[in-house]
């Protein structure tokens, strides 16, 4: 332990703390703009870049980066003398002088860091105006690149290239035009950009947004010839709230429900349903190729990957073109539902497929970009015809004028809006395996589990593995969470090394909870803990907990599709990857080649 | 082994071989063929004699003769005058500017009269593609002393002693340094040579390399041995072809006599040295940036500590040091820490080689003992100010150091007392400017080159500088106000203060030192709109002359913005608001009644009110 002085105060910490941890110990929150940290993932951004978070160090010739400068014993720092407050502000000034000031049009307006900081500097002028930086702006399916708006804080850079190592964007250019991008001034969609959305998640100001949809949705409500159907993803219940200033981890499902049908969707429904659905196909998938494996057919791939998770299905389309057998060839429960909505459903309530709007509230941007890939079409129409994200409804819900927090809470509709907690837990890491093994265990074994919860395949590390015990066929599970630690299993895969008869792969670090559409988490890592308590708790108050004990699920079979893995199932819930060359390799083969 | 009588040294370094010596060379070569005197007289192509004003250089030994500006024609009066008939070649000898006299000797010239050459020892003296010259000058003696003799940390403490700064520009202890590389454990360390040298005009790295790459190649290795790395790696910029071949023909030659490589000596200790390519940026001169660099990182650099000595190339501890200071290593080895110490001043030991540049009569390369005044460096050894003008200050320390003037000119020079003046070291650019240069454009220069070459990577350094610039532009364009100039001291100060890295802290440096020692001149631009050695354009005004204008409304007719006004036979007048400065009036005007002054104009009454 070492002991230094802050503002006066004493205070004890490790070796190797920096001078911004040891303020915070002593109730001291030093201002930053470009650190960033969800310190329980293990995720830190800290290129010590903006320099707002400047403080005096005694001794020192020059004011110290608190972000980066580690305490040493005996230190004196000053946090808000005038030398530091001036030398902070004036920093400020300069980061706003190069940046757009159209912030009561900005998409981020009312979430931005760079706001945030203008209001607490009290900023009322700015004194160094002068020629600002533009680029042309990028729009992706998914993400909207607007990077006159960058303040190179390199967050998504080090998201997209330490955490998710998708490698789309890097700091490029020198100087005063130095700006983040993908590589040869590309298009994100040239990029090998997966859509995972975390650059979004973290991007302090309005550089990178989502693709908004919410006006086609209007278009589509206000269209009397449309029936709009909209599903909710399970995770999209665990943070809706916090948009409207209820604490983290609050679940607001019946409110939700209530809001969408205020809004004037015909029918309110559940991706949780769908995600039941998945469970159906996936287990019996899952539960196949493992029988073929034992009875030691050579042609069954193993282990088997989900593929529930859009931003995944882009990575490893990107990544591993030799591994396309491997995943599921589930759909995802976005595209299940919007597969069954429009055909089984619509056939009951005799409307047209072309009048059946379906729209999808989705804790993800990779799901806008899913829901428009061809094999999800039907003649051109889409299955899903709008994904939104929860911050998109939220701002839906508040543009609609809807007293969300005084909301009586409702219940979903039938058919499509009935759950099982299994369908509830796809939004957490782990939940998608854990609910295929609820399921997967009692087919198999044909015994009813004794415990349904297995906490063994939960937590937050970003690479976990369970041993399940089938009633003595023993299951080497494997889950990642962040694209980075997918990219180490099947690395493993690839290698032959890989011991995992199933492996659940979510592109995003925490599962959906922590997904690219959820409301800002500014880096409280507890915000994504309470999430996926809520998670786990919607999943404890269900009734029932096990997909295949899902009334609906059962009377779909039933109805329409026979039974899981059939040919219906096949041609509605089943899909196939195709491999993605990136614009990069083609650029930097073309040359190579001359 | 040949005897030769006569020796022609014939320049090879990049400057002179942009003035066609290779061609000189060439000629004098196939001209002593033909005559006969190859058994006699010796040609080679050396690096850099440093005085570059002149080149290029022939210089022949023994008795020193030193022809300047030789042409590929002279080849044949060289031979037949100076070899054959013994009589030196007047036209060709070097003029002392002030006597009008012609030197015989090079060694009573100015320029090298208050030399002391370490660094340089053996620039413009050996063919530095052939190593046994280099041996036949101790090269790799203090090598093979140090790992037969010394141990590592007796060496080290040698370096210590000896008080050896980096000459890349921060002036560390080299030996501490290198105490604090050995002292990191690890399986594999690094020797770095820092290479990267940015500062425009500056060419003191590049000189060495080209003129004696085995002075770094062995002082890259000593150190190896001293701090524990048997890999040493040379991040040299692409834009230094010479310097890249000379540096590949020494390192296999070396390698082939068993002086880099395994069991160096016969002992256990073995090292071997590769190259590292930059594209020219100057921020990859910082160290943490070119480590970035060489990992094929973006060049930027990263805040300090970790210090290389403790994370460097690939994680690993690694020792940058400059090229400059690496070819001071072997001397000390070989002559001593207290000789080395002997030279210099109390804080900075050694010698330091400036690249002399800008008004100034020698613009060349010179290397001059620690504590040197700026006066002797300029008047004596750089012949004094181009052109007889008026000395009005000195630039150093490359784009982020600052200017010296009058009052500064006998500061004895070290790393201390530039610093103090407002300046610093750097690399050791010395850029003189005279009366015709305006010291806010001069600052508005560097700030172009800093706000180009800055990384982006910080806030301060990325933006500040930039605005730094904007306000320099609006003031020499004559739109400054009284607020600019308190805007440039508070944002140079936070640029200083705040910047990650070397490049940012120093880089306001220009702008505050000419607003310390040329406020007036400041002043003048905001507030007269003057710029008093007329370099600004936009404060340059047109005026008519009462005098001489005739009234012909010749002027009036070609003014694209209409901005003259008078009737015919009556005085012209020239509206400063409108005229857009094109000279065009002055052009058409046959009666020399417009004239182009760097007073704004007093409003003059109306000939006909």
């Amino acid at each position: 332990m070492i002991e230094l002085t802050i503002d006066k105060k004493k205070v004890r910490v490790e070796q190797g703390t920096t001078i911004l941890k040891a303020a915070q110990q002593v109730g001291i929150e030093i201002p930053t703009l470009c650190h960033f940290e969800l310190c329980d993932m293990g995720i830190e951004n800290r290129p010590g870049g903006c320099r707002v978070c400047v403080v005096e160090v005694e001794g020192r010739r020059n004011l110290a980066p608190s972000c980066i400068t580690e305490a040493e014993d005996g230190m004196v720092v000053k946090t808000h003398n005038i030398r530091v407050l001036n030398a902070r502000t004036t920093v400020l000034k300069l980061i706003i002088s190069d940046h757009p000031f159209n912030c009561l049009v900005c998409a981020k307006s009312g979430h931005c860091e760079l706001q945030s900081l203008a209001t607490q500097f009290g900023i009322r002028s700015l004194p160094y105006e002068g020629e600002q930086s533009h680029y042309r702006k990028d729009t992706s399916p998914s993400i909207i690149r607007d990077v006159d708006k960058c303040i190179m804080c390199r967050r998504c850079e080090m998201m997209c290239n330490e955490v998710q190592t998708v490698g789309a964007l890097a700091a490029v250019n020198r100087g005063f035009m130095s700006v983040v991008a993908p590589a040869f001034e590309m298009n994100l969609v040239d990029s090998p950009c997966t859509y995972c959305g975390q650059c979004v998640s973290v991007c302090p100001t309005g550089a990178l947004t989502e693709v908004d949809h919410t006006n086609d949705i209007i278009r589509a409500l206000s269209d009397p010839a449309k029936t709009v159907v909209v599903q909710t993803a399970p995770a999209v219940r665990a943070a809706l709230g916090e948009e409207f200033g209820l604490d983290p981890g609050t679940l607001v499902t019946g409110k939700m429900v209530a809001a969408l049908r205020e809004m004037g969707f015909d029918y309110v429904f559940d991706t949780d349903f769908s995600a039941d659905l998945t469970i159906m196909e996936e287990g019996t998938e899952l539960l196949q190729r493992i029988r073929g494996h034992l009875a030691g057919d050579s042609s069954v791939r193993l282990p088997i990957l989900t593929s529930c998770c859009p931003g995944w299905v882009n990575f490893f389309e990107h990544n591993f073109p030799d591994l396309l057998d491997v995943p599921s060839t589930a759909k995802s429960p976005q595209q299940m539902f919007g597969a069954i909505a429009k055909s089984w459903f619509a056939g009951k309530i005799g409307v047209n497929r072309k009048d059946l709007i379906v729209v999808s509230i989705m804790p993800c941007l990779a799901k806008k970009y899913e829901c428009q890939r061809d094999e999800f079409k039907t003649d051109g129409s889409p299955d899903v015809d709008f994904s939104i994200s929860t911050r998109e409804l939220a701002a839906f819900i508040k543009q609609a004028n809807i007293d969300f927090l005084n909301l009586p809470d409702e219940d979903f509709d039938d058919p499509l809006g009935e759950s099982s907690g299994a369908g509830v837990i796809f939004g957490n890491t782990g939940g998608v395996i854990e609910a295929a093994c609820r399921t997967a265990y009692e087919l198999h074994t044909g015994k009813a589990l004794k415990k349904v919860d297995f906490h063994e395949l939960r937590g937050v590390e970003g690479i976990r593995s369970a041993v399940i015990d089938f009633d003595g066929l023993k299951l080497n599970i494997g889950i990642a969470h962040g694209l980075g630690n997918a990219r180490k299993l099947l690395d493993e895969v690839r290698a032959g090394t890989s011991h995992y008869h199933a492996i659940e792969i979510m592109a995003c670090p925490g599962g959906c909870i922590g997904g690219g559409g959820q409301p800002y988490h500014h880096g409280h890592s507890e915000i994504l803990a309470k999430r996926a308590a809520a998670i786990y708790a919607e999943d404890e108050r269900k009734p029932i907990r096990k997909s295949h004990e899902n009334p609906s699920i059962i009377r779909l079979y039933d109805e329409f599709l026979g039974h899981p893995g059939s040919q219906k199932s096949h041609s509605l819930l089943h899909t196939e990857y195709f491999p993605k060359s990136n614009e990069v390799s083609i650029y930097l083969n073309g040359h190579n080649g001359k | 082994m040949s005897q030769y009588n006569t020796h022609l040294l014939v320049c090879a370094g990049t400057g002179c071989h942009s003035s066609e010596s290779s061609l000189v060379y060439e000629m004098l070569r196939d001209e002593i063929m033909r005559k006969g005197l190859d058994k006699d007289v010796q040609i080679i192509r050396t690096g850099c004699f440093g005085f570059c004003e002149k080149g290029p250089i022939v210089k022949i030994l023994p008795d020193n003769t030193f022809y300047t500006q030789v042409k590929p024609a002279d080849a044949k009066e060289i031979v037949d005058e100076h070899i054959i008939k013994g009589r030196k070649v007047t036209r060709l000898l070097y003029t002392d500017p002030e006597t009008a006299e012609h030197i015989l000797d090079s060694r009573h010239m100015g320029f090298y009269k208050k030399q002391l050459r370490i660094a340089l020892r053996n620039c413009g003296i050996i063919d530095p593609e052939n190593i046994d010259e280099s041996i036949a000058r101790d090269a790799y003696q203090a090598l093979g002393k140090v790992l037969t003799g010394l141990t590592p940390q007796e060496t080290t403490e040698v370096i210590k002693k000896s008080g050896l700064r980096g000459r890349g520009g921060a002036g560390f202890p080299t030996g501490l340094k290198w105490e604090f590389t050995a002292r990191n454990k690890a399986v594999q360390k690094y020797v770095v040579c820092n290479a990267d040298e940015g500062d425009p005009g500056a060419f003191m790295d590049r000189s060495i390399l080209e003129g004696d790459p085995h002075s770094v190649l062995e002082a890259m290795a000593i150190c190896g041995y001293c701090i524990g790395a048997t890999k040493g790696l040379i991040y040299i910029r692409a834009e230094y072809p010479m310097a890249i071949k000379r540096l590949k023909i020494a390192i296999a030659q070396a390698r082939e006599l068993g002086l880099l490589g395994e069991h160096i000596f016969g002992t256990g200790f073995c090292f071997d040295i590769s190259l590292k390519y930059g594209a020219g940026a100057f921020v990859c001169g910082e160290e943490t940036a070119l480590i970035h660099s060489m990992e094929g990182k973006r060049g930027e650099p990263s805040s300090k500590p970790p210090f290389p000595a403790q994370c460097g190339y690939l994680g690993k501890p690694t020792c940058v040091n400059n090229v400059e200071t690496f070819a001071n290593i072997p001397v000390i080895i070989l002559r001593g820490a207290d000789w080395f110490s002997g030279i210099g001043t109390e804080k900075s030991k050694g010698t330091k080689v400036f690249a002399l540049a800008g008004k100034i009569n020698n613009v060349g390369l010179i290397e001059v003992p620690m504590g040197t005044t700026l006066r002797e460096i300029i008047f004596e050894i750089g012949g004094g100010v181009k052109n007889g003008k008026k000395f009005k200050a000195v630039q150093t320390g490359g784009p982020s150091g600052g200017c010296l003037t009058e009052k500064h000119l006998d500061t004895p020079i070290d790393y201390e007392s530039l610093l103090a003046a407002g300046s610093m070291m750097g690399s050791g650019g010395m850029i003189v400017l005279d009366e015709d240069d305006c010291m806010v454009s001069v600052a508005k220069f560097y700030l172009d080159f800093i706000v180009e070459e800055s990384c982006g990577k910080c806030a301060p350094c990325r933006i500040g500088n930039k605005r730094l610039y904007e306000t320099l532009e609006r003031i020499t364009a004559g739109k400054g106000v009284q607020e600019d100039i308190e805007k440039l001291k508070n944002l140079g100060s936070v640029i200083k203060d705040t910047s990650l890295c070397g490049l940012g802290q120093t880089a306001p440096n220009p702008v505050l030192s000419t607003l310390g020692n040329f406020m007036e001149e400041y002043m003048e631009h905001v507030h007269d709109k003057k710029c008093r050695s007329g370099q600004c354009r936009n404060l340059l005004y047109y005026v008519i002359s009462e005098e001489n204008c005739i009234g012909c409304m010749a002027c009036k007719r070609v003014c694209p913005t209409h901005a003259i006004s008078g009737e015919k036979r009556e005085v012209h007048q020239i509206n400063q608001d409108i005229c857009i400065k094109c000279g065009a009036c002055m052009e058409k005007c046959q009666f020399d009644a417009i004239s182009l002054q760097n007073d704004y104009p007093r409003v003059t009454v109306m000939a006909n009110c």
